[in-house]
């Protein structure tokens, strides 16, 4: 089950994030064809305009392309592109918080590595 | 983008009661506009005036370029739905709805008809005998199957439970996409239509508080929560609407974006930040007592 739109940030954000989301667990395929922004708005519930805006989001990033007369697609190479770019994210959002968070509580980074280790089995 | 409403310092004033004060804004074709603001802001002054129903006391209003009084090429244009519209009592549904086929230009019979069955109206049934969520349905069934270039409505779902409400969203989602116009909708369930909306007008105590795009809006203000001598250092200098001390805590509500520099300097001093929500941001704006405030974005 797909967590739907909440209302605290803006929402072609995060219909942005969706589209990515399912580009990087297979859920869309490169190449294949993206739901059309008034399928979007009726699933989600949200405002055509607004969902317009996220896809537009991803083609001006180079993730999605249009087809005139068909609609949206997913680029080939869009899937590493995204990788690359949620590491990136994941070492400020994550990677970042936890060495700030252990610090403060006193852990080396030996104990963290076990940490790590321990968290992987 | 050319506009549907353009409204100029627009004034009602009663005796000494000033409803509406120096209103100034416009409604873009085909967007989804949501009027939002506390019962006795204004809101229904305003669209009775746009709707030539009550003339201003001074300012300018134009809709659909001309001004609407006894204009019948605009008003053909307009479709209103008022809270607790009456009926004649002793009309059927389905003498309702053949009025209303007479008025809008753009009436498409057979989509108030699927509506019909969508909310579960008795076409034969008389108005006089209907439930009070059932008269709402009308009304939107009415403002839907118009698609009149401007549609109101103003708080149309009086006594409507949450699956109407719900259904009411998804058919107008789904009507405007395949047909855009311009919508105005005005409410106080602003949790529920916030997604809807492109928008946002809010007025308070006659003024127009807010005039943005309603994705500015969200994320537009944060909850800051930590020490009360670390929130005080960490909000100086900004925007504050909101303070709620707890012991030796300090919650704050920051308007405007933060930067990335901002964020470190919170993470820094252990404060947790947390988004507010567009009706939250409004009830904040719009709940306290003083009368002039300013907000900018």
């Amino acid at each position: 089950m797909k967590s739907l739109i909440d209302d605290n940030r803006p929402i072609f954000m995060q219909i942005a994030e969706k589209i990515e989301d399912d580009i990087i667990n297979g859920g869309l395929l490169e190449e294949s064809q993206v739901p059309s922004t008034n399928q979007f708005a009726s699933f989600y519930q949200i405002n055509p305009a607004t969902a317009a805006k996220g896809v537009n989001l991803l083609v001006d990033q180079g993730i999605l392309y249009k087809k005139r007369g068909i609609g949206m697609f997913v680029v080939k190479g869009a899937r590493e592109k995204l990788m690359e770019k949620r590491k990136d994210q994941f070492f400020e959002e994550y990677v970042s918080k936890m060495i700030r968070e252990a610090k403060k509580l006193g852990i080396t980074s030996e104990e963290l590595m076990e940490m790590i280790k321990k968290g992987e089995r | 983008m050319s506009n549907v409403v353009e409204v100029n310092q627009l004034t009602k004033a009663y005796g000494s009661v000033t409803a509406v004060d120096k209103v100034t804004f416009s409604i873009e074709e085909n967007k989804i506009y949501g009027l939002l603001g506390r019962n006795g802001a204004g809101k229904t002054t305003i669209m009775h005036m746009i709707t030539a129903q009550l003339f201003q006391t001074s300012g300018e209003l134009k809709v659909f370029g001309e001004a609407p009084y006894e204009n019948k090429h605009v008003l053909s244009k307009i479709c209103f739905i008022k809270e607790s519209q009456k009926y004649p009592n002793a009309f059927t549904i389905k003498n309702v709805l053949d009025v209303a086929a007479t008025l809008f230009p753009n009436w498409d019979q057979q989509y108030a008809e699927s509506l019909m069955e969508d909310f579960r109206l008795p076409s034969n049934r008389r108005i006089k005998r209907l439930s009070r969520g059932m008269l709402s349905s009308v009304g939107i069934i009415i403002g839907l199957a118009s698609r009149a270039p401007l549609t109101i409505f103003d708080e149309p779902y009086l006594g409507l439970d949450a699956v109407a409400r719900s259904l009411f969203y998804d058919r107008l989602i789904e009507d405007y996409a395949e047909h855009p116009r311009t919508i105005v909708l005005s409410t106080h369930l602003i949790d529920e239509v916030n997604k809807i909306l492109e928008h946002v007008l809010v007025i308070d105590n006659g003024k127009l508080l807010i005039n943005e795009d309603a994705d500015v809006l969200r994320g537009s203000a944060m909850t800051v929560t930590g020490l009360a001598t670390k929130v005080e250092a960490f909000t100086a200098g900004k925007t504050v609407i909101d303070k709620t001390p707890l012991g030796g805590f300090h919650s704050a509500i920051v308007m405007g974006k933060l930067e990335a520099k901002d964020i470190n300097q919170a993470e820094e001093l252990e404060l947790e930040l947390s988004p507010v929500s567009l009706q939250q941001l409004i009830v904040h704006l719009t709940g306290g007592k003083s009368k002039d405030k300013v907000v900018g974005f």
